[in-house]
């Protein structure tokens, strides 16, 4: 095959065929990733505007707007589509942009893969959303699925769960790209420790994702057999544990947390230098602490689930094992907060977003801190103290750390800057209205205030009135980025910019042309030392 | 390493982290039973050796038995304790009772399954004689008594004064009667 591929190594096209063919049948990663880019922009938005109807429901006490069986679906498919349809494909769309320009590839190591990852997605969540309007409804028991009430509801389930094993098709795929290309690709000289952070943490997730997610699709597996093939794995009649469940669950669940944030690690860890003018301080040992954070992630789970019924010593060690990830994931905050320290900050809308990220994201780790506390969880468990903790952590911290992503690398992708006027009006807005948004809803949790529900209790009306104003706001606000990037993407290019478009940039994708072109380092590039690493090539 | 290779490695990896999945069922009764860890152990069976073993009449501490009952959504049967609270002395054989009845106009197979509050006390609560032990079926309208006898074992920790016994029966269709004699 080598021999023929010699013959012929003139015949690929330089210039992308035009119409809808170039989108369907890309084995672009430039393509492929502007594709899952847009896939999980839109998503945001269908996410978002199920947040909406559950905010309006939450806007005053009693039930006004839907039924509670249709809240409970809004829950649901919310927390379904935010994590699988907009953060994961986000991620997985920065990677395919971005990994072979950081590396010196030419592409992803496995192109046609590639395609199918992405082709997967859009059909995993028309079944996923065309549920909503099936007689029975959509999935209502919660995004984690857990038997019995996940089992109680009509046959639209099924279709959950093929299209959740869809979801994980593509993403098991999509990683194992991502690691063929980073062992095999890299540009000679890019040895594993000049690799951009970008590029380590998306490693470390990738071995996650083809770890844990199998693991998801064992745990539906089962779900489904027990709904429909009298197997039973969490039926108490047929001599099985619906508790089970949540371990395997977990098993998976606490692991894909870390692949939520993992990435957004590495994206602050690139922009912070830029914006500091200043190499990223202690690069190893954000190596490290990376690694550790998903080894730890493997043995934690049980802290989501403290109160079913656990012997002491189990509690104790869950708790204890839960609070030694806040070690690796503060060498993490310390080395930001050091590569800020006396470095020459300017404040572009990236760079807000990832100081944003680090003080907002860190609000989330110590609200999950206090959650890890083993007698302070039976109160907290399954309040809204829980929602607060963990919009923090995936909103202010991935969903950030993805805008920030955006602003960063959207001259590289489009050849247009966008209006950084709007970009830090949409900065303040979102910061401004997201504190409105999940900070009462800590007070609420503490008082009491339980998760998944429509209705609530008088006392809790005044938070929940500012919560669903912040609501409405953020989701607004969010128009913004929309505006901002169709207009970055499809605009006329009113400017040339450089190829390092940010002054102090640094990494292989700021040495290419801007925009990018379609194919990029088809030799190997020459690496040179101050292009990598942030200019810290010895650490 | 080639990209065969690498790829396959991880195929491999993603195919025996599904059967891990699967694998956790078994593993985590091993898990139990190697750390000593377990709270609760099957239905509470033992045998009236044992319990003879475990009886210590002379001690004079009671505690209070708590009788919960319930039935699955769709069994048409009504299930009821005699008494709802029961007070026992620990060390000592008890019996307690229980109505149940087939509102259905056929036939219907129920199996009950027990379980104990607080968890720590599960491992302390002896049954002898159980109608959780068997399956039981109800013809069209019969009620029937249901009989526990059981056990406090002396060893109970002594800041437990109320033990919960709850019950909830399950309609057994074909598909789940051939699994429930594992446990």
């Amino acid at each position: 095959m080598s021999s023929t591929a010699a013959v012929h190594q003139d015949d690929h096209h330089h210039e992308p065929v035009r119409g809808w063919r170039r989108w369907v049948f890309s084995t672009n990663h430039k393509d492929i990733g502007t594709l899952y880019l847009l896939f999980s922009l839109a998503m945001f938005f269908v996410g978002g505007a199920m947040a909406m109807v559950i905010r309006a429901e939450l806007f005053q006490p009693g039930l006004q707007v839907v039924e509670p069986d249709f809240f409970n679906q809004m829950t649901t498919m919310h927390a379904l589509v935010m994590i699988f349809g907009a953060v994961m494909p986000a991620f997985v769309g920065l990677a395919n942009w971005l990994i072979p320009m950081m590396v010196g590839a030419p592409d992803m190591a496995l192109p046609r893969m590639n395609n199918w990852s992405f082709w997967i997605l859009p059909f995993a969540f028309a079944m996923l959303l065309s549920t909503l309007l099936m007689d029975s409804g959509g999935p209502a028991g919660g995004w984690t699925l857990y038997p019995p009430l996940s089992l109680q509801g009509g046959n639209s389930f099924a279709f959950v769960i093929f299209a959740i094993h869809l979801m994980g098709f593509s993403s098991i795929m999509g990683a194992i790209n991502i690691i063929v290309t980073i062992f095999n690709l890299r540009a000679p000289g890019m040895n594993l420790l000049r690799m951009p952070l970008f590029v380590w943490t998306w490693l470390i997730t990738a071995f996650l994702l083809v770890m844990v997610m199998p693991v998801l699709a064992g745990a539906v597996t089962m779900l489904l057999t027990d709904r429909y093939f009298g197997t039973s794995f969490f039926n108490a009649a047929g001599g099985g544990d619906p508790v089970m469940f949540q371990h395997i669950f977990w098993f998976f669940g606490h692991p894909e947390v870390y692949i939520m944030i993992l990435p957004a690690f590495g994206i602050v860890s690139e922009i912070l230098p830029t914006f500091c003018r200043k190499p990223l301080f202690g690069y190893v040992s954000m190596v490290y602490a990376t690694a550790s954070i998903a080894f730890l992630s493997f043995i934690v789970w049980a802290h989501h689930m403290f109160t079913v019924g656990m012997p002491l010593g189990g509690e104790l060690f869950f708790m204890y094992a839960t609070m030694v990830i806040a070690v690796p994931t503060g060498v993490k905050v310390f080395n930001w907060v050091a590569t800020m320290w006396k470095g020459s900050m300017t404040f572009e809308t990236p760079m807000l977003f990832a100081i944003g990220f680090v003080i907002l994201f860190t609000i989330g780790g110590f609200s999950g801190l206090m959650l890890a506390i083993v007698p302070a969880d039976f109160q907290y468990h399954d309040t809204y103290f829980v929602v607060a903790h963990f919009h923090y952590v995936l909103v202010t911290g991935a969903v950030y750390s993805i805008m920030a992503a955006a602003y960063y690398w959207l001259p590289k992708w489009t050849g247009n800057m966008y209006s950084e006027k709007l970009g830090k009006l949409h900065f303040w807005l979102s910061t401004i209205t997201v504190n409105i948004l999940f900070f009462p809803q800590h007070f609420l949790g503490l008082a009491g205030m339980p998760r998944r529900i429509p209705d609530y209790s008088v006392e809790f009306a005044e938070f929940n009135l500012w919560s669903s104003i912040g609501g409405f706001a953020f989701g607004l606000t969010q128009l913004i980025f929309l505006y901002i990037v169709l207009k970055a993407s499809f605009g006329k290019r009113t400017q040339e910019l450089p190829d390092r478009v940010w002054e102090g940039a640094k990494g292989l994708e700021w040495t290419v042309p801007t925009p990018a072109p379609h194919h990029t380092f088809e030799q190997p590039p020459e690496l040179r030392d101050e292009d990598l690493a942030h200019g810290d090539v010895a650490h | 390493m080639s990209h065969g290779k690498v790829i396959a490695l991880l195929g491999g990896l993603a195919v025996g982290m599904f059967g891990f999945g699967f694998a956790m069922v078994p593993l985590y009764n091993v898990f139990c039973d190697v750390l000593g860890i377990r709270l609760e152990d099957g239905n509470g069976r033992v045998s009236d050796a044992d319990a003879a073993s475990m009886a210590t009449p002379a001690e004079d501490r009671w505690v209070t038995v708590h009788m919960d009952s319930s039935v699955e959504q769709h069994l048409p049967w009504e299930f009821a304790p005699q008494a709802k609270f029961v007070k026992v002395r620990v060390g000592e054989l008890a019996e307690a009772l229980f109505d149940a009845e087939n509102l259905a106009d056929h036939p219907v197979v129920g199996r009950a399954v027990p379980s104990v509050a607080p968890a720590e006390a599960s491992i302390y609560f002896a049954k002898t004689e159980c109608f959780c032990f068997t399956m039981q079926e109800l013809k069209a309208g019969e009620t029937k008594e249901m009989p526990v006898k059981f056990m406090l074992d002396p060893a109970l920790p002594d800041d437990i004064e109320v033990v919960t016994l709850s019950y909830r029966f399950y309609g057994m269709d074909n598909n789940t009667t051939a699994a429930v004699d594992g446990s």
